[in-house]
């Protein structure tokens, strides 16, 4: 029995699964998944403080479990946000190069901001 | 070239223009938009952390923007981006999961997610305001 999926043509040219097809979509709705407490979270706390000067927001953040929870959201966020980011330069960008350097690009900005952003936390919560 | 590199052209389906605007392909093409909106928010969330965490001037400096109309702008379309994506992916988790596919469904889902995202971004405006 052929169990093989693919085109005779596909076949031919042998550009099969890379078997890890799945790896992505799964990525984003996992992290879509964790983005809901975390942005429900967020959203309130910033709702609540509205108008908060500098030494109270310092004080908010440098919390332990608010450090916790803000890394979270920063690290799941911009995580999700770069799968999203790669899907939609894969569905308007055709040219290959193009796309490879969009997609490495958005890749290096959001490990870049993200660790900066995670640092930045840190450095409030335990520099003083 | 032989046969098996040659490009293959398959038909293209009809493209936007032919259809009318409905609800649903609205909420699709709102998702995307969002999405690509809050990229940039979340950016912008990393640079808030960061300014907090460098010296009082610099976090004066990004409050004024925040303050500004421009500014004002911005965080309205952030929030409102926010509660959309949020609403609209749950709806999309439900669709992975294989639930509410019916035409009648999908028009449903689609409503709430915009009614629970409008009055969402108005209450956290409203409230935001009044501590502010």
């Amino acid at each position: 029995m052929n169990s093989d999926l693919r085109t005779p043509l596909a076949r031919a040219r042998g550009l099969g699964s890379a078997k890890q097809g799945v790896h992505h979509w799964w990525a984003q709705r996992l992290t879509a998944v964790a983005l809901i407490p975390l942005v429900v979270w967020f959203a309130i706390s910033l709702v609540m403080m509205s108008g908060a000067d500098y030494e109270a927001v310092r004080a908010w953040i440098g919390a332990p479990l608010v450090m916790v929870l803000l890394i979270l959201t920063i690290g799941v966020g911009l995580h999700h946000a770069q799968l999203g980011m790669q899907v939609v330069i894969e569905d308007y960008v055709h040219s290959d190069g193009w796309k490879l350097a969009l997609i490495v690009l958005v890749r290096f900005i959001a490990v870049f901001c993200g660790l900066a952003a995670i640092v930045a936390i840190l450095s409030i919560g335990f520099g003083g | 070239m032989s046969v098996a590199n040659r490009p293959v052209h398959r038909p293209l389906s009809p493209h936007l223009q032919v259809y009318r605007w409905q609800l649903t392909m609205v909420l699709s093409i709102l998702h995307r938009a969002t999405g690509i909106a809050l990229s940039v928010g979340a950016l912008y969330l990393a640079l808030w952390v960061i300014c907090a965490a460098s010296n009082p001037g610099t976090y004066a400096g990004f409050q004024s923007f925040n303050t500004s109309i421009v500014g004002r702008i911005f965080l309205g379309g952030w929030l409102f981006s926010g509660f959309f994506h949020l609403c609209n992916g749950i709806r999309h988790l439900f669709w992975d999961a294989g639930y509410g596919f019916d035409i009648k469904d999908t028009y449903r889902s689609g409503w709430i997610v915009v009614g629970v995202s409008a009055i969402a971004t108005l209450v956290s405006w409203i409230v935001g305001l009044s501590l502010a």
